[in-house]
């Protein structure tokens, strides 16, 4: 069979250890053993495919795709981003998936114990496909902050939950992304389970260039999944 | 160049986005293939049922072939098999996927893996995922997997190996709990 390209390893200096005390919950599931080496075969390196069939268009748009009887509370944002490899290539055709709490910091959940208001016309739940040029376009409502109870006087800083299908099984991510100034971030154990220095990139930017007059404030998101061990030829990166 | 965006927990509410029902069904009646049940509890530290996991699974049709381009045979993918599954645990901590015993896989060198399906296990407290593998008891391939034999200590080995069983309905269910920690540990990798 023909020759695999195969992906550069999982950067650990950017990465949070499985086990990270201050984020209680690690204690208990997080593996202890050493990681297995594993050859990346075609098992790997092989993924679910999504295309135009697996998402409508009012699914990006989590201030219409839940509206009963009226528009959400909140305000209003419009998420953009490039899912890319960090051999700097949009990946096309990347199924994005998000959920957040509603204005109030409230989720849509059985266990969900938080006392504030439900949005009768908001779930908090969205979905895309990047384009050809590996782009990706929410409209929603800013999430409030929640409590959890990690801690005394735990709260989660605003944040957006996005799971991301790559081109294989090994790019598979899950990440969160915050809010610029958030002053809960230097206090949230899930934030800061990531290592400092790669801590920056999980917090979107404002973009006036996304903003529309009148109507909502732009955030700025990039996704980075692992590349290509190979160098890529030259004419990919070309015009 | 850029760099690889952090991983950051799955957290406790993805499931009214991420799991609508059905996900864990990779199969209808055109799928060819031995129908098979995969199930198995996700376990924490303590031997508790984590009932907030979320279980993927990718995995080759019953002719080892996956419907992806990397895959030159790709074009023969049975079109009925969709080859990736999500399973939310319940309260017990429980997953279960119906699906198709995938068929050998070949590596590059022409030998070939014993049939087996990829796992990726996110959890709330799981600030990054876990991947393994599950195997099948019933395989003789699996003396000869390379993946297998590479993991030198046989008890390690054996929490990857599903034991099979006969359910009520005759279809073969293989069973496989994923313990994140402790004595039996499931065998996780680094690919
Ligand atoms: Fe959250």
């Amino acid at each position: 069979m023909t020759r695999l390209d195969r992906l550069k390893p999982l950067d650990w200096t950017v990465h949070p250890p499985y086990l990270h005390e201050p984020y209680r919950s690690t204690v208990s599931r997080s593996p202890r053993q050493r990681l297995v080496p594993l050859p990346q075969t075609l098992s790997e390196l092989t993924g679910p495919v999504y295309g135009d069939g697996d998402v409508e268009p009012l699914d990006s748009d989590l201030t219409r795709n839940a509206v009963r009887n009226g528009e959400p509370i909140g305000e209003r944002i419009i998420v953009v981003g490039r899912v890319l490899d960090d051999d700097g290539r949009p990946i096309p055709n990347a199924l994005v998936e998000i959920w957040q709490a509603n204005a109030a910091g409230r989720y849509i959940h059985k266990n969900e114990v938080h006392d504030a208001p439900l949005d009768p016309n908001f779930t908090g739940a969205g979905r895309c496909l990047t384009n050809a040029q590996g782009e990706y376009r929410f409209v929603t409502i800013r999430p409030g902050a929640y409590p959890w109870g990690n801690h005394d006087n735990a709260w989660r800083p605003a944040h957006i939950h996005l799971s991301i299908f790559g081109r294989n099984f090994l790019q598979r991510l899950v990440t969160q992304m915050y809010f610029p100034g958030d002053p809960l971030l230097p206090l949230d154990p899930i934030y800061n389970g990531v290592p400092e220095e790669a801590r920056q990139r999980l917090i979107s930017q404002y973009a006036h260039d996304v903003t529309e007059p009148a109507w909502a404030l732009g955030f700025r998101f990039d996704v980075v999944l692992r590349g290509s061990q190979a160098t890529p030829f030259e004419s990919e990166g070309g015009s | 160049m850029p760099r690889q965006t952090p991983s950051q927990t799955i957290g406790p509410f993805f499931s009214f986005s991420l799991v609508a029902g059905g996900e864990n069904v990779l199969i209808d009646e055109r799928s060819s293939g031995e129908r098979i049940l995969v199930e198995g509890r996700v376990l924490d530290g303590a031997g508790e049922p984590i009932a907030d996991a979320l279980v993927e699974i990718w995995q080759a049709d019953s002719n080892g072939i996956f419907k992806h381009l990397a895959d030159p045979r790709h074009e023969d993918a049975d079109p009925f098999f969709a080859g990736f599954g999500r399973s939310a645990t319940d309260e017990d901590g429980r997953y279960w996927f119906r699906t198709i015993k995938p068929g050998p896989v070949p590596t590059e060198d022409g030998q070939q893996q014993a049939p087996h399906i990829n796992v990726t296990v996110f959890a709330r407290g799981m600030p990054i995922q876990a991947i393994t593998r599950i195997y099948f008891a019933d395989e003789t391939a699996n003396e000869r997997d390379p993946v297998l034999a590479s993991i030198a200590d046989p008890q390690r080995q054996q929490t990857l190996i599903a034991r099979r069983e006969q359910s009520a309905d005759g279809i073969a269910r293989y069973c496989l709990d994923i313990v994140l920690q402790g004595e039996h540990e499931t065998v996780f990798f680094d690919a």
